[in-house]
């Protein structure tokens, strides 16, 4: 798409007729802003940019944004987004999803599509709690949590998003907070760069039913020492001084919290977001507080064939061996006989 | 029936060959092991009688285990054939000829075997432990249990060894060129031509020669037997069918179903979307799109059923003729999708190939009962279209229909196949290309008072306007819509208003579908309803009954939702009508609630097709005393 393809778009061109009805204070306003910024400057036609959902208050995104937008049933998002795809690859196609709905109901979706790698763009808006139902815990919700459906606390571990996404061999996988606005443009920028299917995890406050969640990441005061921002080739500091660092310990395989200055079993690593091997993004997709700052950023970003090209590459392969398919030729063809009178 | 019409054709000049009798039909039912190669000896048998101009009908029947215990009941695996002289409907209600490759298979098939039908046994398999695991005390070849039937015993097993020993084979796979000696052995009774069956034998096996050349000699020795044993006291011979003019192949009903959907690709000169996940007994259908992706077609197989049909739903949205296919168990996880469909008023097909249910039930066994699962089995009032099938050659047809339907009215349509259709065979009548009727699908294109459920007067359908078209960006889903506009709406005369819209739209298909029409006469004392595959049972019956006198018609229904609008007056022209279906009765209830007519049931849930015979004997019973003509048996 040439850049001239959207020239003189700007936000509101995106922006729909459709009164908003999320939650006052709800993130998912700041995480809609922030798309109807930066999709001007992407160089798509907003004719060909789809926004699909499935069932959440995150899912009612599409609404709002003045593009093609197919609202669908719950969990199954990445499955109507994978038929748009595979039909219609000239398309951007995005899927807007919460944890519930991506990670519950529509988990077995979430993994295959990730797996294939068609060229779509996942944005996981994480708060840790059923909104739409008004309070119930999701797959993401902390142990312990006290819902109106866990009135003794939560008993399962929650799913760490990312890890997840790596082990269904995702090429693409990020995260973000609903109130880094500079960094969520980023991510959403390099999402779409991306060629096969991107994850981003958004952490999104909920106001009404889970209010707090993400307070250490968001609390200015704080947040320096509970965010840790990778940068492709640097090495993992974080804290108002980039005097805390997050090392590797060899001989057990796993990362600690320490002192740049410290002398200790450790060491620094620098972050690869291309490395093919997962396992440092899978270290990474599993660092969280108290104890480690949250890692932000992307941690994976490869590049692989997508599952169009492949098929489009089988497709073609099979016309140059057999010719063009001719109806009446795949008809007759096998063993036939004639009957004359 | 086997039944000799006259007896001449003297043999063919070799002096221990028997007499020839001309017969008009004779039903095979081939049964062995899983693992025996039933299915591939059964198809064919039938490959031969259909390249010799007979017409055909088949009817595999297969367990859904792939190799249960050799020898075991359970393992057991079925084929069975028809072939004739004339137009046959069926692939026979009972075998005149029997091949049992082991004890096991006789013994769950001899109670098909008319008396004095011939029995044409494997002997080198009814060992101690073959016959212990088929439960049989004494061997049922010695203890004279088998008089009713004409006995024709020999020793595949040794038969083979003996011609095999110098093969270098391994005895296993020795052993499994048993169903080659069975196959010689019926091509040489019944006539058939050995050098295009060695020709295929060969493309079969052309990757491993050494197999191509056993069963090749196999074949031949299996045909040398007939021409020297004396067990046999005739040949037979059916002549070729007088069938229309024309170019002809044999298919399956799901082979059918795939090419269905291709034409109606082609025909529309749009892209095909299909995807599945694996299912009994719908996967062919996922097999043979797959490799025909040349021809316009994506076949995805998608990570679970619901995967499967609602990427078929954004492959619609995108413009694609859009295509689902699966069997009960998926249909019914495919609901939700559909009713997004329903709601968002996108084309879609969904083929449900029914199987005996509930749950899992019995994979490979044919049942009609998902009819109000199609029609109902959705939250909300969520009306579809749907059509079923009558033959495995109308699946074709059938498919083109249904595509045509479900772009042009903008609906999700169901297509009714079943086990039985989807696997059995029938001589095909080539169509020509250019004399089918293309689609004519047009998307939205002009922005000028454009809205997503803007509809056409007519049928009521809304625009089909894809992303990418400039100036008509919309969104659609599966919240209540507004009419014209399709914004979210909760108004509840709005709701009211589209819930009847949508029924209207469907309604209104009727008025292009064309009238149903009866075979036999227009009015009379019983009309025989079905609907889908039990068409050849029901024709055949009310051949048989109208032969006897008896003033008997028959409708068979393809389209069930809507129904076509003279189905009321037709039914009425009768005094009793009869609704015969592989399931407790669910097109008579329709049919009862939506005309008030007294209609009875003839019911059959035993996972096997109608047989003719049942459905002759319910009609008689319901014909008035005297109207009856005894049959002469």
């Amino acid at each position: 798409m040439s850049p001239e393809a959207s020239a003189g778009l700007t936000r509101r061109d995106f922006v729909s007729d459709q009164a908003i009805r999320w939650c006052p204070g709800c993130g998912d306003y700041a995480i809609l802003a922030q798309m109807q910024k930066v999709m001007p400057e992407l160089g798509i036609q907003r004719e060909k940019i789809v926004f699909i959902s499935g069932i959440g208050c995150a899912s009612r995104f599409p609404y709002y944004m003045n593009t093609y937008g197919f609202h669908t049933i719950h969990g199954r998002a990445p499955a109507v987004a994978t038929g748009l795809k595979l039909a219609r690859p000239d398309l951007s196609v995005w899927v807007v999803t919460g944890d519930g709905d991506a990670l519950s109901i529509g988990g077995n979706h979430l993994i295959h599509t990730l797996r294939r790698n068609l060229d779509l763009k996942i944005l996981l808006f994480n708060n840790r709690v059923y909104g739409l139902t008004k309070g119930q815990f999701s797959p993401t919700a902390l142990r312990g949590m006290r819902t109106k459906s866990s009135p003794e606390g939560t008993v399962a571990r929650p799913f760490h998003t990312l890890s997840l996404a790596l082990g269904a061999e995702a090429t693409f996988v990020a995260r973000t907070v609903d109130t880094e606005i500079q960094h969520l443009q980023e991510m959403i920028r390099r999402m779409a760069a991306h060629k096969g299917t991107a994850l981003l995890e958004i952490y999104q406050n909920c106001p009404v039913f889970n209010d707090g969640a993400f307070e250490d990441l968001k609390d200015r005061k704080i947040k320096s020492d509970h965010l840790l921002v990778l940068e492709q080739g640097q090495t993992l500091r974080y804290g108002a001084e980039q005097d805390r660092v997050i090392k590797l310990n060899p001989k057990h395989m796993c990362l600690f919290p320490g002192r740049a200055d410290e002398d200790d079993e450790g060491v620094e690593v620098v972050h690869d977001e291309r490395a093919v091997d997962p396992t440092l993004a899978t270290l990474l997709a599993r660092c969280e507080g108290p104890e480690f700052p949250t890692p932000i950023g992307v941690l994976r970003a490869i590049e692989e064939p997508t599952f169009e090209e492949r098929s489009m590459a089988q497709v073609e392969a099979q016309r140059r061996r057999l010719g063009d398919g001719q109806l009446s030729e795949l008809l007759f063809s096998g063993d036939r006989w004639d009957v004359d009178q | 029936m086997q039944q000799a019409s006259n007896s001449e054709r003297g043999g063919n000049g070799s002096s221990p060959s028997p007499a020839v009798e001309e017969l008009e039909s004779v039903v095979i039912r081939f049964a062995g092991d899983s693992g025996d190669g039933i299915q591939l000896t059964g198809g064919e048998f039938t490959r031969a009688a259909a390249l010799d101009g007979n017409d055909i009908a088949t009817y595999p029947d297969y367990p859904a285990e792939i190799r249960a215990p050799a020898g075991s009941l359970a393992g057991v695996s079925g084929f069975q054939l028809q072939f004739a002289s004339s137009k046959v409907f069926t692939a026979g209600d009972a075998p005149d000829v029997l091949v049992a490759m082991n004890p096991a298979a006789l013994k769950t098939n001899l109670s098909a075997l008319e008396p004095g039908g011939m029995l044409l046994v494997d002997e080198g398999a009814f060992k101690a432990k073959n016959l212990e695991l088929a439960g049989y005390e004494q061997n049922p070849l010695e203890d004279g249990s088998l008089a009713n039937y004409r006995v024709v015993s020999a020793d595949f097993s040794k038969q083979v060894s003996a011609a095999l020993q110098r093969s270098g084979l391994s005895t296993k796979e020795i052993q499994r060129t048993r169903n080659f000696f069975a196959l010689g052995l019926l091509f040489w009774l019944y006539q058939r031509p050995v050098k295009p069956e060695i020709d295929s034998i060969r493309r079969r096996f052309g990757r491993r020669p050494e197999i191509a050349d056993a069963n090749v000699k196999v074949f031949e020795i299996g045909y040398q037997f007939g021409e020297t044993t004396e067990l046999f006291q005739a040949r037979y011979h059916v002549s070729a069918a007088k069938l229309e003019e024309g170019h002809y192949r044999n298919v399956t009903g799901n082979e059918a179903t795939a090419l269905g959907i291709v034409a109606a690709g082609r025909l529309a000169d749009r892209p095909v979307y299909y995807a599945s996940y694996p299912i009994t007994p719908a996967s062919d259908i996922l097999h043979h799109l797959a490799g025909m992706t040349r021809y316009g077609v994506t076949a995805f197989q998608a990570e679970d059923e619901i995967a499967a049909v609602t990427s078929a739903i954004g492959a619609s949205f995108g413009g694609a003729i859009a295509v689902t296919g699966t069997s009960g168990p998926g249909f019914i996880l495919k609901q939700e999708g559909i009713g997004l469909a329903v709601t968002t008023e996108l084309p879609l097909v969904v083929i449900n190939v029914q199987r005996a249910g509930p749950s899992t039930g019995m994979p490979t066994k044919p049942e009609q009962a998902d009819l109000l699962q199609a029609l109902h089995g959705r939250n909300g009032e969520s009306p579809v279209a749907v059509i079923a099938p009558t033959t495995p050659v109308d699946c074709f047809d059938t498919m083109i229909e249904a595509v045509r339907l479900a772009t042009q009215h903008m609906c999700p349509v169901m297509v009714l196949s079943d086990g039985a259709l989807a696997n059995g065979s029938e001589p095909w009548l080539l169509p020509a290309i250019e004399g089918l009727e293309p689609i004519r699908i047009e998307y939205r294109s002009d922005p000028e008072g454009f809205a997503p459920y803007l509809r056409d007067p007519d049928t009521l359908a809304r625009p089909w306007a894809l992303p990418g078209t400039s100036g008509l960006e919309h969104r659609i889903g599966g919240l209540e819509k507004e009419d014209v506009t399709g914004n979210v709406s909760y108004d509840p005369e709005n709701h009211e208003h589209m819930v009847r819209m949508r029924q209207a739209k469907i309604d209104r298909i009727a008025r292009r579908l064309p009238p149903a029409e009866v075979f036999g006469d227009e009015a009379g004392q019983l009309l025989l309803v079905g609907w889908g595959g039990t068409f050849g049972a029901l024709r055949e019956a009310t051949r048989t009954l109208r032969s006897e006198g008896c003033a008997v018609s028959h409708l068979q229904l393809r389209y069930l939702n809507p129904l076509q609008s003279n189905v009321g007056e037709i039914l009425s022209a009768f005094d009793q009508v009869l609704v015969a279906e592989l399931n407790c009765g669910q097109l008579c209830s329709i049919l009862r609630d939506r005309f008030l007519v007294d209609a009875k049931r003839l019911n059959k849930v035993r996972g096997q097709p109608l047989y003719i015979r049942e459905i002759v004997e319910a009609a008689r019973s319901l014909l008035p005393r005297g109207t009856v003509r005894e049959l002469r048996v």
